[in-house]
């Protein structure tokens, strides 16, 4: 019972970090809202599913199309909708909750909700851990989060890009005047956040079916592991996953799924109260929050 | 070179009614006295020469509105919240307690329903009033969410199901009369309010909330008041809706009453409360023509607020009002 606790609980947070790095790289460390991000994880998995019952095509091309078509969505929503009210914070947030709304509900209209959309799993089967049996995809999951939480921090502060990424969250001032083009990077960082949700979709959603709702959870699951773990801090972020992961996965054993979705909500009011710049946060401590 | 820009200049009838107040001839008196006067006269003359059907969409119209100025009046203290439907859920679900539980008739559960909704939204987002911008929309944004699940999951009062057969208003004139003129007495209350030396404070806060504290004032106590008036607004419409529909259930905590509000003030203009008003009657009973499409009309309203807040984020009602006090033209500039 613990052994099984302990490694879906492992699973669950490996989840909540990969749903939570592709939002923390857009929002916590670029600064952008990028509130369709919920919205960006759905149209991902449906873009799949319809490039392989629709249009037949094999699941790993659909996977690439999937992933090219979400940032190319993810910068046009920059380039159309974010540029022109850059630095209006709220008319930022509310206006990408628009978008975000517009694109769920959309396909709530559409009629896309049933048990036959679902993505097929990597590779089928599964493997003993002690007495636990845990299916492949869930390792895949493990291993691929693993490998995207270092590659994301090793991008952030080893890489010109990802520095820039950081440099305009910092002080867009300073990072334009040392030469970050800073429309054009956080452009950019909108773009890899998008593609980094449909990454997170393609890995996550074989484990169940794609519906609308799961837009809104994955929305609020990336926001409470990034105020957690504090903006702007890749450490951050996984600690949180891993806080709230476990937390979720306790909650689940003891009193049922429903009150699952609600640690996210607690987790968020306590560090707002207790340490409001999150767990690891440095930046914007005094700005924004008094 | 020779360029062009646009020239706007106040018109004389502006500056003699606005500073002067000299007006000397009823075309003047009128140009001061008939747009504070259109509401009232719109808001008390349309039940009677509604058809029944419209009457109701009326209604709802008058319940976004209002949602859409507590909205307004807590973005011009500087919180912007994404979760207007708490206030309405918490007020809608406190009236059907009342009166299912408590048996209390109708005049009774509104009122309370209303001040205590207040009080218990007040106390609901306390922990959070320390936070600005985007991190409080986030927080108001999961509530509602949230709000729905517990009752889902614990399945207290009615959980899926709700509370139905609640007491419905004695008769329907009454029923329109209540929220028309709780339309009207929120929007000049609102408008009033923020410009009396309270209101100042209130912006003050949204503006820069250091300066305000250095002035020597609680902003904490001062948002928790304004949130509170918010509060009450939204639950007041909460209540009134559950007695309208005699029921009450998860889907007062629906995103439908976030978004619209947000969306009726953007497209009618942040900050002036008539804005929106504009915005509801244009927002929701071009959805109710659109009835026939159905789950389309979240789609629309979302639209639409991002299309306003990328084009034209001023809003309707300032265009108008900037169109009736001023007037504009061309003026060379020399280089």
């Amino acid at each position: 019972m613990i052994e099984v606790t302990l490694i879906y609980g492992f699973v669950n947070s490996i989840i909540l970090a990969l749903i939570a790095l592709g939002f923390s790289l857009t929002f916590g460390i670029s600064g952008i809202s990028n509130f369709a991000f919920g919205a960006f994880f759905v149209l991902a998995g449906y873009t799949v599913w319809i490039l392989m019952h629709q249009l037949s095509l094999p699941f790993l091309p659909s996977i690439v199309l999937a992933l090219i078509f979400t940032s190319v969505l993810g910068a046009l929503l920059y380039r159309l909708v974010l540029l022109r009210i850059r630095g209006q914070v709220i008319s930022e947030v509310i206006a990408t909750f628009g978008v975000g709304l517009a694109i769920l509900e959309l396909f709530r209209y559409l009629g896309f909700t049933g048990f036959e959309y679902t993505l097929p799993v990597f590779t089928d089967g599964s493997i003993m851990i002690g007495e636990t049996y845990i299916d492949h995809q869930r390792l895949w999951i493990v291993g691929i989060g693993i490998v995207l939480a270092v590659v994301l921090y090793f991008f952030t502060h080893h890489t010109k890009l990802g520095l820039a990424f950081r440099g305009i969250a910092q002080d867009e001032r300073t990072a334009l005047s040392l030469g970050i083009n800073s429309d054009r990077i956080a452009g950019i960082s909108v773009a890899f956040g998008s593609g980094l949700a449909a990454l997170a979709a393609v890995v996550i959603l074989p484990r169940g079916t794609i519906s609308v709702n799961e837009g809104y959870d994955v929305l609020i699951n990336a926001m409470a592991v990034c105020i957690v773990g504090g903006l702007g801090s890749t450490p951050g972020v996984v600690l949180a996953s891993f806080l709230i992961g476990y937390a979720q996965m306790i909650t689940d054993t003891i009193s049922g799924p429903h009150w699952k979705m609600i640690v996210s909500l607690v987790a968020i009011l306590l560090i707002l109260v207790v340490k409001p710049s999150g767990l690891f946060g440095k930046q914007k401590e005094l700005e924004e929050r008094i | 070179m020779k360029e062009r820009r646009k020239e706007r200049i106040d018109r004389g009838i502006k500056a003699r009614s606005d500073d002067i107040f000299a007006l000397n001839s009823y075309r003047e008196m009128l140009y001061v006295a008939v747009p504070p006067a259109l509401p009232v006269i719109g808001l008390l003359i349309l039940p009677l020469i509604l058809p029944t059907y419209w009457q109701k969409v009326l209604i709802s119209t008058c319940v976004f509105a209002l949602l859409a100025m507590s909205w307004d009046f807590l973005v011009s203290v500087g919180m912007v919240s994404l979760g207007q439907a708490l206030f309405f859920g918490i007020g809608g679900y406190l009236a059907g307690i009342l009166d299912r539980y408590v048996g209390c008739p109708i005049w009774v559960t509104i009122p309370v329903a209303t001040l205590v909704g207040g009080v218990i939204c007040t106390i609901v987002l306390l922990p959070v009033l320390r936070l600005r911008g985007v991190y409080f929309a986030m927080v108001t944004l999961v509530i509602p969410l949230m709000m729905e699940r517990i009752i889902e999951a614990t399945g207290f009062l009615g959980g899926t199901e709700g509370l139905s057969g609640l007491k419905p208003f004695p008769n329907s004139w009454i029923e329109v009369y209540v929220i028309a003129i709780a339309t009207l007495v929120a929007l000049y209350s609102f408008r009033r309010l923020v410009t009396e030396d309270y209101g100042l404070v209130l912006q003050g806060i949204r503006d820069n909330d250091r300066a305000v504290m250095s002035g020597g004032i609680n902003i904490y106590w001062m948002k928790a008041q304004a949130l509170f008036i918010s509060g009450c607004v939204g639950a007041f419409c909460g209540a009134y809706i559950t007695h309208v529909y005699a029921f009450v259930g998860m889907p007062a905590f629906a995103m439908d009453f976030s978004i619209l509000p947000i969306a009726s003030a953007i497209v009618g203009g942040v900050g002036t409360f008539a804005g929106s008003l504009v915005g509801a009657f244009i927002l929701v009973p071009l959805s109710e023509a659109l009835r026939g499409i159905g789950g389309l009309r979240t789609v629309i309203y979302a639209l639409c607020l991002v299309v306003f807040i990328v084009a034209l984020p001023e809003g309707i009602f300032h265009y108008i009002q900037r169109k009736y006090q001023q007037f504009e033209r061309w003026v060379d500039v020399d280089q």
